[in-house]
C-alpha cells in the first residue's frame, strides 16, 4: 500500500528547486520533466475527460505556502494539467477562468489565510469555489475552506464555503503526527496525519467520508471535499481522482 | 476489517519530512518572547523558533550557549498556534531528550549553541520528533540525514544580517548537487568515490543523483535581514527562510516580519518584493562576515 520509495520521493519534490525556472515552466504548463522514481500508481497515466469533453482538466493548486509540489506530481500522474495559484489573475483572464478545479494544499493555515488577503486572492478564491469549482482541501485546505474555525489563530479567517467547523492541531503536536490506514466510503488509504485539524460540528448538507475513531477526518458537500490528512505525502491517489471526476457544481 | 481498527505509525521517516513539507514556501523566525511569538504568528510565520538569546546577542554577549530554560519554550508554546521549535546544542542528546518531552514540533541541533560534542552529532533515529541540521555542503547535508536530519538548513553566519555566508552556503549545496547528477549520467561508477570525498553514505550520494535533488527539505538561514534577502534566498533554490536576529533586532519588527514573509511568498516578482520593501525602517545593523576572525564563526561548527 505504501511503498517505500514513496518516502524517499517527499523530499525529492520538495527540494526540486530550479526554484524559480522550475515554477515558470509550471505555470506555463510545461512537465518539469524530473524523473520519477516512485512506483506506479494504479490509474497513472488516465486520461480523465472533462464534463465538456475537451480533454485532461486544468487543476490549480494554490502555491503561497506549503506542499504543493506533492499536489501537481500527483495530478500529473493522473493525467490533468497543473497551474500555480497566487494571485487573482491566475484564477481568472480576461478569456475566463483558467481552471477546471482546485486543489487547497497543507502548509500553515494562518500563514495561507493572510497571503490570500493580503494579495487579493481571498475574494476571487472565495467566488470561484462558491459558484462551484470542484475543489479539494487538504489539512490547512480543509480549514480554510470551513465555515468556523475553532481555535484560529488571532485574526485569523477562512473561506466559510463548506458547513463545518474544524479544530486546528486537534490530535496534538508534531509528536503525534501519524501515518495511519483509513477506511473511507471511497475506499482504504493511506495517508498522513501532520499537526492534523479534525471536523467537529457538521451542516446537514455535509456528507462524512472517513472518521478516525470517533472524529470527522474527511467530508464532502456539493463539489466540495475537505480531508483533515495527506494523502499527496503517501501518494494515496483516492481523493485527487474523485476531485478529476467531480462536475461543476 | 473493522474500521475502527486503525494502523498508526508515528515518528516514520514520512511523518518527520512532512511536517517540513508543509513549513515550504514561509518563514521560520526567532522569538525569544512568548510576545514575540504571538507578533510572529500575526505577521505570518509558518513556525517560530524558541530560544533565549537571538544569536546576535549570542554573538556579543559570548560565554557558553545552551538550550533554553523549559519554561519559556513552554509559554512560546502556549502562546501560539504554530509550530514551536527549540534548539539542542551540537551531539547533546539529553538537551534533545527535554526538547522532545515539552513536545516542541521540531529541534534544531544548531551550531548557533556551543557544541556539546565535538566528534559526534545526536543520534536523530532515536526520536519520534524530527530534526532540522545545518549544513554547509552537500557532504555535511548528508551525513546529517543519515544520522536522522528530517530537514536541512543551510548554515549561513547567523547573527550577523550579513546574507553573504547564507548565499555560499545554498550555492555550494545546489552546485555540489548538479555536479553529483551529471556524475551520474555520465559515469556512474564515479559514484562510489564521490561518496567518499563528500564523506557522506553511498546510498544517499546514489539517491541525490539520480534525482537531482535532496530527500528533504532545504531551508535556508543566517544573516537573512530583507524582503529581498529572503526572496534572494528562494530563487536561489532554498524551499524556505530561516530569518533569527534580523526581524526583533530591527526598527519596525511587526512590519518587517510581514514584508518578509510576503517577498518569500511572491519570490519572483520584483513589483511584489519592491513594494513589501518599502517603509520598513532601520534593518539590524549587523556585522560584516570579513570583520568576524575564525573562532567566531559558528558555521564551522559541525563536523
Amino acid at each position: 500500500m505504501n511503498p517505500t520509495p514513496v518516502t524517499s520521493g517527499v523530499g525529492a519534490v520538495a527540494s526540486d528547486a530550479l526554484g524559480f525556472t522550475k515554477v515558470a515552466d509550471l505555470i506555463r504548463g510545461r512537465s518539469g520533466g524530473r524523473p520519477q522514481r516512485r512506483a506506479a500508481l494504479p490509474g497513472q497515466g488516465d486520461g480523465v475527460e472533462l464534463p465538456g469533453g475537451r480533454g485532461s482538466p486544468t487543476v490549480g493548486v494554490l502555491a503561497l505556502q506549503g506542499g504543493v509540489q506533492e499536489h501537481v506530481r500527483l495530478l500529473q500522474e493522473l493525467g490533468a494539467r497543473t497551474v500555480l495559484v497566487r494571485v487573482p489573475a491566475d484564477l481568472e483572464g480576461a478569456d475566463g477562468p483558467r481552471v477546471d478545479a482546485l486543489v487547497l494544499p497543507g502548509g500553515e493555515s494562518s500563514t495561507i489565510d493572510r497571503l490570500l488577503r493580503s494579495f487579493g486572492t481571498f475574494e476571487p478564491l472565495r467566488r470561484a469555489i462558491a459558484d462551484g469549482v470542484p475543489t479539494l482541501g487538504t489539512c490547512a485546505g480543509l480549514v480554510l475552506l470551513a465555515r468556523e474555525v475553532l481555535d484560529a489563530a488571532p485574526g485569523q479567517r477562512s473561506l466559510g464555503v463548506l458547513d463545518v467547523a474544524v479544530r486546528r492541531n486537534a490530535f496534538g503536536p508534531q509528536l503525534d503526527s501519524a501515518e495511519v490506514d483509513l477506511a473511507t466510503t471511497l475506499g482504504p488509504a493511506r495517508v498522513a496525519f501532520i499537526r492534523a485539524p479534525r471536523v467537529e460540528a457538521a451542516g446537514p448538507q455535509v456528507e462524512v467520508l472517513a472518521r478516525r475513531g470517533q472524529g470527522i477526518v474527511a467530508v464532502r458537500q456539493g463539489a466540495v471535499t475537505g480531508v483533515a490528512f495527506h494523502p499527496e505525502l503517501t501518494g494515496e491517489p483516492l481523493f485527487h481522482r474523485r476531485l478529476l471526476a467531480t462536475r461543476r457544481g | 476489517m473493522d474500521p475502527m481498527t486503525l494502523t498508526v505509525t508515528t515518528g516514520s521517516p514520512l511523518v518527520k519530512r512532512g511536517l517540513a513539507e508543509m513549513l515550504k514556501g514561509g518563514v521560520i523566525m526567532d522569538v525569544v518572547t512568548p510576545d514575540q511569538a504571538r507578533i510572529a504568528e500575526d505577521a505570518g510565520a509558518v513556525a517560530v523558533m524558541a530560544l533565549e538569546r537571538v544569536p546576535a546577542d549570542i554573538r556579543a554577549q559570548g560565554g557558553v550557549a545552551r538550550m533554553s530554560d523549559p519554561d519559556l519554550i513552554a509559554e512560546i508554546i502556549e502562546a501560539v498556534s504554530i509550530p514551536v521549535m527549540a534548539k539542542a546544542r551540537i551531539g547533546h542528546f539529553v538537551e534533545a531528550q527535554v526538547l522532545q518531552h515539552l513536545k516542541v514540533d521540531y529541534i534544531d541541533e544548531s551550531e548557533v549553541l556551543s557544541p556539546a560534542d565535538y566528534a559526534h552529532h545526536i543520534d536523530k533515529h532515536a526520536f519520534t520528533v524530527p530534526f532540522v541540521c545545518g549544513a554547509t555542503n552537500l557532504g555535511e547535508a548528508l551525513r546529517r540525514i543519515a544520522e536522522g536530519a528530517a530537514m536541512i538548513r543551510s548554515k549561513g553566519e547567523a547573527g550577523t544580517g550579513d546574507v553573504s555566508e547564507a548565499t555560499k552556503h545554498i550555492r555550494t549545496i545546489r552546485h555540489e548537487i548538479a555536479v553529483l547528477k551529471a556524475t551520474y549520467a555520465s559515469s556512474p561508477d564515479e559514484l562510489y568515490v564521490a561518496a567518499k570525498e563528500l564523506q557522506a553514505p553511498y546510498d544517499l550520494v546514489r539517491e541525490v543523483a539520480e534525482s537531482g535533488t535532496l530527500p528533504v527539505v532545504l531551508f535556508t538561514a543566517g544573516g537573512v535581514a530583507t524582503p529581498a534577502d529572503a526572496a534572494l534566498m528562494m530563487q536561489l533554490g532554498a524551499d524556505g527562510v530561516f530569518v533569527g536576529s534580523g526581524i526583533f533586532k530591527s526598527g519596525d519588527p511587526t512590519r518587517r516580519a510581514a514584508a518578509i514573509v510576503k517577498a518569500t511568498a511572491l519570490f519572483s516578482d520584483p513589483a511584489a518584493i519592491a513594494e513589501a520593501s518599502r517603509g520598513l525602517g532601520e534593518a539590524m545593523v549587523g556585522i560584516s562576515v570579513a570583520d568576524l576572525p575564525a573562532p567566531h564563526r559558528l558555521a564551522e561548527r559541525g563536523w
